[in-house]
């Protein structure tokens, strides 16, 4: 069973250029999982040093956001389109 | 090396002191070949930040969505970002680096008491560790439509 995946375009130069990778697993995480298998520099930019999703990756399930449902555990089927999208968050340091 | 006409950069700091003291920020559109990016088009986008606008700026998932799809539209690319530091310097801070992107181009430009000054475009490194400063380069629009007109002919061949 594979999974669309839908990649930003900050992230396909990790992906060979490609902005949708088919991947197969039941949910989220396994998804997530293989794609960083496959593209092993990726991790870094999604997970953070104790494994978690940072907190500017935002992941879809069509168009849910996933920690609205069962975060990486929700369920998917070849039926779905998963995407990651990014928040873009910054700014100058804090104000003494 | 970043391009990007005289009007892109104008949009930029006309956007940058208009939101004085408040940061702003955008979306850039363009292309990219071989490490060279040229912007082609500057998305203005509402701060999201409903705190702390003066030294945060947020772009919303929705709001990417739909740059990626416009972009797409005009066969562009999101190529990178800009906001501004009111009162402070167009360097990264640690909160740039720590949501930093990949990839993308990260412009900041400074304003000082609603004067627009300095405008630096950055890029995270892989590791994550840093960013690297990349040169910027703004051009009359004749001459870049002249370069162009030559790169679409160059690829039409």
């Amino acid at each position: 069973m594979s999974t669309k995946v839908m990649i930003p375009t900050p992230l396909r130069a990790y992906t060979e250029k490609k902005d949708v990778v088919l991947l197969e697993g039941n949910t989220v995480g396994d998804l997530l999982n293989q794609l960083t298998n496959t593209y092993a520099p990726l991790r870094r930019h999604l997970f953070d040093d104790q494994g978690l999703l940072r907190s500017f990756v935002n992941v879809y399930v069509n168009d849910e956001d996933i920690r609205y449902l069962q975060k990486e555990q929700t369920r998917v089927t070849d039926q779905d389109t998963v995407s990651i999208i990014p928040s873009i968050a910054g700014g100058k340091e804090n104000e003494q | 090396m970043l391009t990007m006409t005289h009007t892109a950069l104008h949009k930029i700091k006309v956007h940058s002191m208009e939101a004085y003291p408040e940061e702003c920020c955008g979306i850039l559109l363009g292309s990219e070949n071989k490490g060279s990016k040229e912007v082609l088009d500057v998305l203005r986008i509402d701060n999201a930040k409903g705190e702390n606008r003066t030294r945060r700026f947020l772009i919303t998932p929705a709001d990417y969505r739909r740059a990626e799809a416009e972009a797409e539209a005009e066969r562009l690319e999101v190529i990178g970002f800009y906001h501004s530091h009111p009162d402070h310097p167009a360097m990264p801070s640690q909160f740039d680096l720590d949501h930093a992107w990949p990839s993308c181009s990260y412009v900041i430009a400074s304003v000082e008491e609603r004067v627009p000054c300095v405008v630096r475009s950055w890029v995270l490194k892989d590791d994550r560790s840093a960013f690297e400063e990349e040169p910027l380069e703004s051009l009359r629009e004749d001459s870049y439509r002249r370069i162009k007109t030559a790169s679409t002919r160059a690829i039409r061949r």
